[in-house]
């Protein structure tokens, strides 16, 4: 068998041009392959990164009414409830329009409580605490930007009108990779104060509340009787976990996600084409030669191995480079798209994924040529001029 | 040596053309004892080729029965007529058909890749084949790199290496020039006088078949009954 594996090792360095040009496009489709599913797992990584026992309750018409302060007693009151927090969704823009990263006013004290995972060391987070202009941004945010702690971050205001600025106060690192390091934080009461002089009637309004529950087998439940308490009252209010909550936004964008996701399987289908050429002109020029080992004495079985580790030798090998080349290029498209996709890491299943469809690449390709080889006639074979 | 090697009994084969059926062999009776050469000569189309892959088993017949060594061919599956092929069938064809990939040496050791032979035997095997046909210095060279006649010559080291029953070669010497054709059939008679090997030729060249010991003639897919013996 091993001398086998030597002929097809052989076989496939046969042609140096037509097999490097294949290994080529195998490596770029894998590679290409392997980055579109980073993408794709992305846009779903705020909903990976969420908690089973943290719940969301918002307006029920949509996201962009908000609901009375008042209501957070009231939710505290619910049965499974162990505490509440809230968060405004600010939107300014920072400098440019193009420099765009989350800004939330959080109730801090609370906020901070509910999420362990943005970890900000003692000092700075007393600091934050005490400092009522203070913010905090995650770790990724600060480095894209140059912050450091005592920097004044100006900001402009879309949805809460005029000009802000804030003391950075802190930089939180993520407890782990899928932790989004790329949010700014500051206080709610800034934002609320500031409101009540520019615009009366818009202030003691919240965007979301955060409701942190102890068993998360009862989610559901929960979740039904918050939104009864508020039912029939002027905002009706739509509690879900933070999971569907987050796939709520990736849903808008799902067309986009499943363009991708149809594209990357069409890379891999292209690539398979070539390859499945590749090897049947092989196969064509080596009619001849197969038709001698048949006669030599080696049975369609040989054959198919013969032909199947030659087909397996180009797609796994190429393949191999491919996958070594994901995470430069992951890195490359990160650094380029800046804190567009707060959490872009190059999942374990994705190079699973890439080499399986290298897999694949090297098992079709192989199939027509390995039967032709195995059923053919050996006299007709040899008569054949290779 | 009348020990009887091969015995075919009313051997017909046709091929099909479209829904023409063309007769190329028709009630063949032959047979060849242990440790014969015979020449199979005749015309261009007669179907010496053909009867000569029915003996070798790797075409089959439409009727007829052909017995090798006491087995039946005919009635073996593909698998097993493979494995047959790999014990007892040595061939050499007019166009060597080497492996341009594998060295002189690797063509020859190719065979025994079937056989459970180690590492360590197959090369005794082949370095002793190459000795024997003269090429021990030319084992790390290419097909591309030898001569038409040396090519034979690895091809013939290549179908002795695993000592089959008997040695089938269809014009071995079709496609090279008088003097490495000399040198082929000399090898030829070697093996047949000195290591008794049984060897069947299909040849077109008179002086080839002069070195058998028997010429049998095929003419429209008919064997003349006359035996030219040559000694
Ligand atoms: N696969 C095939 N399909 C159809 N006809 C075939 C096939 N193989 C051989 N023939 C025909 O069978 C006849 C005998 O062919 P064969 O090759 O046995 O002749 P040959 O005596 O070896 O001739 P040559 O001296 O030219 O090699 C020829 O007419 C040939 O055209
Ligand atoms: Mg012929």
């Amino acid at each position: 068998m091993l001398g086998l594996f030597r002929l097809a090792v052989r076989n496939a360095l046969r042609h140096k041009l037509r097999t490097g040009l294949t290994v080529l496009g195998i490596i770029v489709a894998t590679m290409a392959f392997g980055l579109l599913r980073t993408v794709v797992d992305a846009w779903y990584a705020g909903a990976d990164a969420t908690s089973a026992n943290r719940l969301v309750t918002r307006n029920a018409i949509s996201l962009m009414f908000d609901l009375p302060l008042s209501y957070r007693n009231k939710i505290r009151q619910a049965e499974g409830v162990e505490s509440v927090s809230y968060a405004n969704w600010f939107g300014g823009i920072y400098i440019d329009e193009k420099n765009f990263f989350p800004q939330f006013a959080i109730d801090a004290a609370s906020y901070l409580d509910l999420y362990p995972e943005y970890i900000l060391s003692e000092e700075e987070k007393r600091a934050f605490m005490r400092d009522r202009q203070g913010a905090i941004a995650g770790r990724k945010l600060a480095e894209e930007y140059g912050w450091k702690v005592g920097d004044i971050i100006p900001i402009r205001g879309t949805i809460y009108a005029g000009n802000w600025s804030f003391v950075l106060r802190g930089i939180y690192r993520g407890a782990d990779k899928k932790t989004d390091q790329t949010q700014f934080f500051f206080h709610w009461d800034n934002l609320n104060e500031t409101v009540k002089k520019r615009e009366p009637n818009r202030a003691d309004k919240v965007g979301v509340y955060i409701v942190s529950i102890r068993d998360s087998g009862r989610a559901a439940e929960i979740s039904k009787e918050i939104d009864a308490v508020f039912a029939n009252s002027l905002a009706e209010t739509l509690t879900e976990t933070e999971k569907a909550f987050q796939l709520g936004f990736v849903a808008m964008t799902e067309a986009i996600v499943i363009a991708i996701e149809i594209v990357s399987i069409v890379i891999i289908g292209i690539i398979m084409a070539v390859m499945a050429n590749t090897m049947a002109m092989s196969a064509r020029e080596r009619v001849r030669e197969y038709a001698t080992m048949k006669a030599l004495g080696f049975g369609p079985r040989h054959l198919v191995v013969l032909i199947f580790a030659e087909s397996l030798t180009i797609s796994l090998s190429a393949a191999l480079a491919g996958i070594a080349l994901i995470f430069p290029a992951a890195d490359f498209f990160a650094s380029k798209v800046g804190t567009l996709f707060p959490v872009f890491n190059v999942s374990e299943q994705t190079l699973w994924m890439a080499f399986a469809a290298a897999t694949c690449i090297g098992v079709v390709a192989a199939v027509f040529p390995a039967w032709r080889a195995a059923t053919g006639s050996i006299t007709k074979g040899l008569g054949s001029i290779g | 040596m009348t020990n009887p090697i091969v015995e075919i009994r009313n051997l017909s084969k046709s091929y099909r053309r479209g829904d023409q059926i063309i007769p190329v062999l028709t009630d063949i009776s032959l047979t060849i004892d242990e440790g014969d050469f015979l020449a199979l000569m005749g015309p261009s189309g007669s179907g010496k080729s053909t009867l000569m892959n029915l003996i070798a088993g790797i075409d089959t017949p439409d009727s007829g029965s052909i017995r090798v060594a006491g087995v039946d061919i005919a009635a073996l599956s593909e698998s097993a007529l493979a494995a047959w092929r790999a014990n007892h069938i040595g061939f050499v064809f007019q166009f060597y058909n080497l492996m341009p990939v594998l060295t002189a040496y690797e063509n020859v050791e190719l065979p025994l890749l079937l056989t459970a032979l180690s590492r360590r035997e197959r090369k005794e095997r082949a370095e002793l084949v190459l000795d024997l046909v003269g090429l021990t210095d030319r084992m790390d060279h290419y097909p591309s790199q030898l001569s038409g006649g040396q090519q034979q010559r690895v091809a013939i080291a290549r179908a002795l290496v695993a000592d089959p029953t008997m040695i089938v070669a269809d014009e071995p010497t079709g496609d090279l020039d008088r003097v490495s054709a000399e040198e082929i059939l000399a090898l030829a008679e070697r093996l047949n006088m000195e290591l008794g090997k049984t060897i069947i030729m299909v040849t077109h060249d008179q002086r080839a078949a002069a070195k058998a010991h028997c010429i049998r003639h095929l003419d429209k897919g008919v064997l003349d009954e006359v035996v030219e013996t040559m000694d």
